[in-house]
């Protein structure tokens, strides 16, 4: 499989703040790759130095085999951004938009309107609206529409679901799968882990570095230990007296439960009298699968602790 | 222990011929960690303006923290506490000078605030930024600390609108923990989100789509009853049946 991006030891600073260190790694030809991290992790900054808008202090990208900073001008014409922010022109209409998009990309509309015809078909009847008055789902189609018009061959998605309700979240990454079959490569940003599973490997970045790279069902494969689900009526108490229970290695919420790991990988059997004691009789303990989420937070106190 | 703190019957609100709130019907009680979820456009921010006093029903009858929605709005005000992810604090002052300010504008007296302000900066281990602009602090911090200010002055109900969107997977959970918290020690916690694994950590949740209350219950037993293993898939079979007949 060819590498459609390369990237060695790649570092970023802004001033004294480290954006990005020592960054490596490589994506194949129609995979799905996915940055997942928190805000301020790199990933903006890390996706401006892919697709040749900035140049790292050091290190290299290659994207198609060609370098980043001295053959910009020709990976710009086979890449495809789609920036955080909406960046398309707001008083131009959809239609505008879209035929503005292709003509500075040398290409028409029609040429390549089957591969976009899947996505732009929902806001195609609103073509002479301007894009400034379109629901946040609507322009989020738009702007995927004119990141897609001159067919590249390489599309960055820069949190393209940040702010997008639960349901158009599902119907985007459906889109993303389609595309695959153009032979397109995904590069796309989330700070929602769970949109982990939908991609073929990720990433995970904290704090500009890159924790690990698998594809996710290994990342929740290398979750160290046995955990634990614990349920009870009162959160607040369980998860003091979680925290004060000898056995104890970690505990910390997790949606309804409290997730927990012990020493030795076992609660103990001491652990039904201590919970009787604090008055939290009525505890559930399961053991449970780590998710992504849970290897990240492993991953970040490992960091913490170097 | 079930004291109710927010009661709605009959709520609706409309916007000329635009049904916004088509009769929602619900109550939340006191120390209750309460989620609000609806997909864009359900009807949420509608209802939220009505539940802290900054617009008034059409028709029927909502009381908050004992006080009257619909004749009263005002006095709601002084009785919850706000806090959004986008704009909480102000950035160019600095943490002591966001506490004293807000503090203020509840009407609390400055000898209090002072005492309040150094508890708050000991409890959250803040000492050293006390003198630090908004602008400077990472978000972490930010949010937690816009927390601490939206319950500085004791309100009977914070409405918090998408807390923990974009923070990293550590500090989420200290401020969940802070969440639980509050409410233990009897403060309602209303959240507004559209992040469905936000929801996960509610004791009870509410679903709206197209104006009206849709499914209310713990996040537990409506994965039960929708026969599915997150929150996210109960909203989407809610706001998309479609969605799951392919």
């Amino acid at each position: 499989m060819q590498n459609i991006v390369e990237a060695s030891a790649v570092s970023k600073s802004f001033g004294t703040t480290g954006a990005l260190e020592d960054i490596s790694f490589n994506i194949g030809e129609s995979e799905i790759f996915g940055f997942i991290g928190p805000d301020g992790a790199g990933k903006t900054t890390l996706f401006r130095v892919m697709t040749t808008l900035l140049v790292p202090d050091s290190g290299s990208v290659k994207v198609f085999g060609l370098d980043s900073v001295s053959d910009y001008r020709i990976i710009r014409n086979e890449i495809g951004y789609m920036p955080g922010r909406f960046s398309l022109y707001q008083d131009l209409t959809v239609e505008e938009n879209l035929n503005f998009y292709a003509t500075v990309f040398g290409t028409t509309v029609n040429e390549n309107y089957d591969l976009i015809s899947d996505i732009y078909s929902h806001i195609e009847p609103f073509k002479k609206r301007l894009a400034g008055k379109l629901s946040g789902g609507m322009k989020q189609k738009l702007a995927l529409s004119c990141a897609l018009i001159h067919k590249p061959r390489l599309l960055v998605l820069d949190e393209p679901t940040t702010g997008v309700d639960a349901v158009s979240r599902v119907e985007f990454w459906e889109m993303l799968k389609k595309l695959k079959a153009f032979n397109i490569t995904i590069v796309v940003s989330t700070p929602y882990m769970d949109e982990a599973m939908r991609c073929d490997r990720v990433a995970l970045i904290q704090e500009g570095h890159l924790l690990s790279i698998n594809n996710p069902q290994a990342i929740k494969n290398e979750f160290r230990g046995r955990l634990f689900s614990v349920k009870a009526g009162e959160k607040h108490r369980l998860i003091t007296a979680l925290r004060q229970y000898p056995a104890t290695l970690s505990a910390y919420p997790f949606g309804d439960a409290m997730h927990v790991t012990f020493v030795d990988d076992e609660p103990g059997e001491t652990l039904g009298t201590f919970m009787k004691d604090q008055r939290l009789e009525d505890f559930i303990i399961e053991e449970t699968e780590a998710g992504i989420e849970d290897r990240f937070l492993q991953l970040m106190s490992a960091r913490e602790t170097v | 222990m079930n004291e109710t703190v927010i009661s709605v019957k009959n709520l609706v609100k409309k916007f000329g011929d635009f049904v916004a709130n088509d009769n929602l019907n619900f109550e939340v009680y006191k120390g209750e960690i309460f989620g609000f979820l609806g997909a864009n456009g359900a009807g949420k921010t509608t209802a939220i303006r009505i539940l802290s006093g900054l617009s008034s029903p059409t028709s029927g009858e909502v009381t908050v923290a004992g006080v009257d929605a619909f004749h009263r709005p005002e006095l709601i005000k002084k009785q919850i506490g706000y806090m959004c992810q986008k704009f909480s604090l102000y950035e160019d002052l600095t943490v002591k000078e966001n506490i004293i300010l807000y503090g203020g504008i509840y009407g609390m007296k400055i000898g209090v605030i002072r005492q309040r302000v150094g508890e708050l900066l000991e409890k959250l281990k803040f000492t050293e930024y006390e003198n630090r602009i908004i602008a400077d602090l990472p978000l972490g911090l930010r949010q937690k600390l816009a927390f601490s200010v939206a319950v500085l002055h004791n309100p009977k109900i914070v409405f918090l609108d998408e807390p923990t969107g974009g923070v990293d997977p550590v500090t989420r959970r200290q401020f969940w923990e802070m969440i639980y918290e509050t409410a233990s020690g009897g403060i309602t916690v209303f959240v507004t989100t559209h992040y469905m694994d936000e929801a996960e950590y509610c004791d009870r949740i509410s679903i709206m789509n197209e104006g009206r209350i849709v499914a209310l219950d713990t996040p537990g037993n409506l994965k039960k009853n929708y026969n599915v293993g997150t929150v996210e898939e109960v909203f989407i079979r809610i706001a998309r049946p479609e969605i799951n007949k392919n």
